[in-house]
């Protein structure tokens, strides 16, 4: 039997061009990445967008004022009361309406509640991409409550069209601060479970720590914002430097992390979560008394002029920009969308990796598809 | 030696976080009260959804098959998408006035993404959220449902 011996330093691999999605699992939706693969290793990243693109800023010039937060429900699905407050605010502040002290906090509890669930589900879909389905049952048990919350006050789920122009669309269900509080001490106790099941192990730690890197210089300057651009040192919590609602009210921290790896970004997002449980915390047990709703006209009118307003949701900073031209529609609406502009630095980010590292680096971006697509 | 030493201590350290993580899950395992799924297509009698839960536009009746609803079309007029149709009619009250009463209240749940607003705008109450959520069905023109019924009047407040 003759035995053939290869020489790896003499074989010359060639570059070639591989389609990840539109329909693939760790892509989360209907994103497709056009892939230059030398072997296992990737040269580039070109990511194709607009295959679930809805027009959703167009349809918002046909509607009135009250109906646009509703559509907003559908861009990033998973910080749907953000995308609401967003369009909220911005309608608020061009009218120069003050709203009451309870919506402001009612909005703001709500907030931190759907940026938790946005991380819990975040959590468990990112060790289902790295291997662990484990996590996935975990993240959407304790999801599961925060809906029922959610469910309770707001009537809906994931869809909820909970802020209005002028206020919240109901009062706060008599049983949610009892919820809310269980919910806070459930948590609290569970947290823990999270760090043990992933943090800790040396399997997810081999594959997220020195990976994909981004740089501080580099997140400014592709915009990268959120966990994600705070996981680089990019100090950029529109909660904190420009506050709104009730942020201004409440101490917390900003977490920020040097590293600007992939477990620098994993980090970042389960700190935010108990961050988020003491905004709320601290919120709970001082709702002030008052109307959950301005009286609002039955047609709102915006004054002739350019509005923008920015919330941050929990891929990071959502901008919200409308041009009125005084009628009862808006001449042009447009989102500046967090995922997005997140999505811009993979290509930056991914270069040299293997291609099970680019989806561990996806997965920390936390890319909704609806979000970035709109 | 320092290369072996540094091997085996890396899958020692590995095994422990092995561990810990097995330790979460086993816990789970002998202690099966804690696992809190729901069993979804068996415990259809037990499940009840939320009050404020929006299932579908629903317009009440009570027994006399009188409802609320006055045709003003200002729920068509809020509807974001154009699920509701309001189809009215004149007729001549007893004492001789013409009278515009609602013919048909066409809701499309096809379209409708259940933002609440028709619901909110309502000035006399006549439609409500219901509470049903599966709304699978085999034919799509089934999605398009008059919601008062044949041979309903509205309530008059004497009556009440």
């Amino acid at each position: 039997m003759t035995t053939t011996t290869l020489d790896f330093d003499t074989i010359k691999t060639q570059e070639y061009l591989v389609n990840m999605g539109p329909q693939h699992p760790s892509t989360h939706g209907v994103l497709r990445l056009v892939l230059k693969l030398e072997g296992e290793i990737v040269h580039n990243v070109d990511p194709v967008v607009g295959y679930i693109h809805s027009g959703i800023e167009k349809m918002c010039e046909s509607l009135a004022y009250h109906q646009i937060p509703h559509l907003t429900d559908r861009m990033d699905y998973l910080s749907a009361h953000m995308n609401n407050e967003a369009v909220a605010l911005c309608v608020e502040n061009a009218l120069q309406i003050e709203v009451p002290d309870r919506v402001k906090v009612i909005r703001t509890i709500m907030a931190e509640l759907q940026r938790l669930a946005s991380h819990q589900l975040w959590w468990c879909v990112m060790g289902m991409d790295m291997g662990a389905l484990t996590t996935f049952f975990y993240g959407l048990r304790d999801r599961e409550l925060i809906l029922d919350i959610f469910e309770e006050t707001c009537g809906a789920r994931l869809t909820l069209n909970y802020s209005t122009p002028g206020g919240v669309m109901f009062d706060i269900h008599p049983n949610f601060q009892k919820r809310v509080k269980d919910f806070i001490k459930y948590f609290r106790a569970k947290l823990p479970e999270y760090n043990q099941l992933l943090s800790g192990n040396v399997i997810f730690r081999e594959r997220t720590i020195g990976i994909g890197h981004l740089s501080q210089k580099d997140a400014i300057a592709w915009g990268v914002t959120g966990p994600s651009g705070r996981a680089s040192g990019f100090a950029c919590d529109v909660r904190k430097h420009h506050p709104y609602s009730a942020y201004d009210r409440v101490n917390f921290n900003e977490i920020l992390r040097t590293e600007g790896d992939t477990y620098a970004r994993y980090q970042a997002r389960v700190d935010e979560m108990s961050e988020s449980l003491d905004i709320i915390g601290q919120l709970i047990d001082n709702i002030p008394e008052g109307d959950h709703q301005v009286k609002m006209k039955g047609i709102i009118k915006l004054p002739e002029g350019e509005f923008y307003q920015r919330v941050e949701t929990a891929r990071g900073e959502l901008g919200v920009f409308i041009v009125s031209d005084g009628k009862k529609n808006p001449y042009r609406v447009k989102f500046r969308s967090p995922g997005f502009s997140n999505l811009a630095a993979l290509n930056h980010m991914s270069k040299g990796v293997k291609i099970a590292d680019l989806v561990a680096i996806m997965s920390t971006l936390d890319l909704v598809i609806p979000d970035i697509d709109r | 030696m320092k290369e072996i030493i540094r091997y085996l201590n890396d899958i020692i350290k590995g095994l422990c976080t092995l561990v810990k993580g097995m330790a979460v899950t086993g816990h789970y395992f002998f202690h099966p009260k804690l696992i809190t799924t729901q069993q979804y297509p068996e415990n259809r009698a037990t499940l009840k959804m939320q009050e404020r839960f929006r299932g579908e536009v629903i317009m009440p009746h009570d027994a006399n098959n009188r409802h609320k609803c006055t045709g003003c079309g200002i729920c068509e007029m809020n509807c974001p998408n154009g699920s509701i149709e309001i189809i009215t009619r004149m007729i001549e009250t007893p004492e001789g006035k013409k009278k515009k009463v609602i013919d048909k209240h066409i809701y499309h749940l096809g379209m409708c993404t259940l933002c609440n607003l028709c619901v909110k705008a309502c000035p006399t109450g006549a439609i409500v959220m219901g509470q049903k959520f599966e709304h699978a069905v085999w034919d799509r023109s089934q999605l398009t449902k008059v919601l008062n019924q044949p041979g309903s009047e509205i309530m008059t407040d004497e009556k009440e």
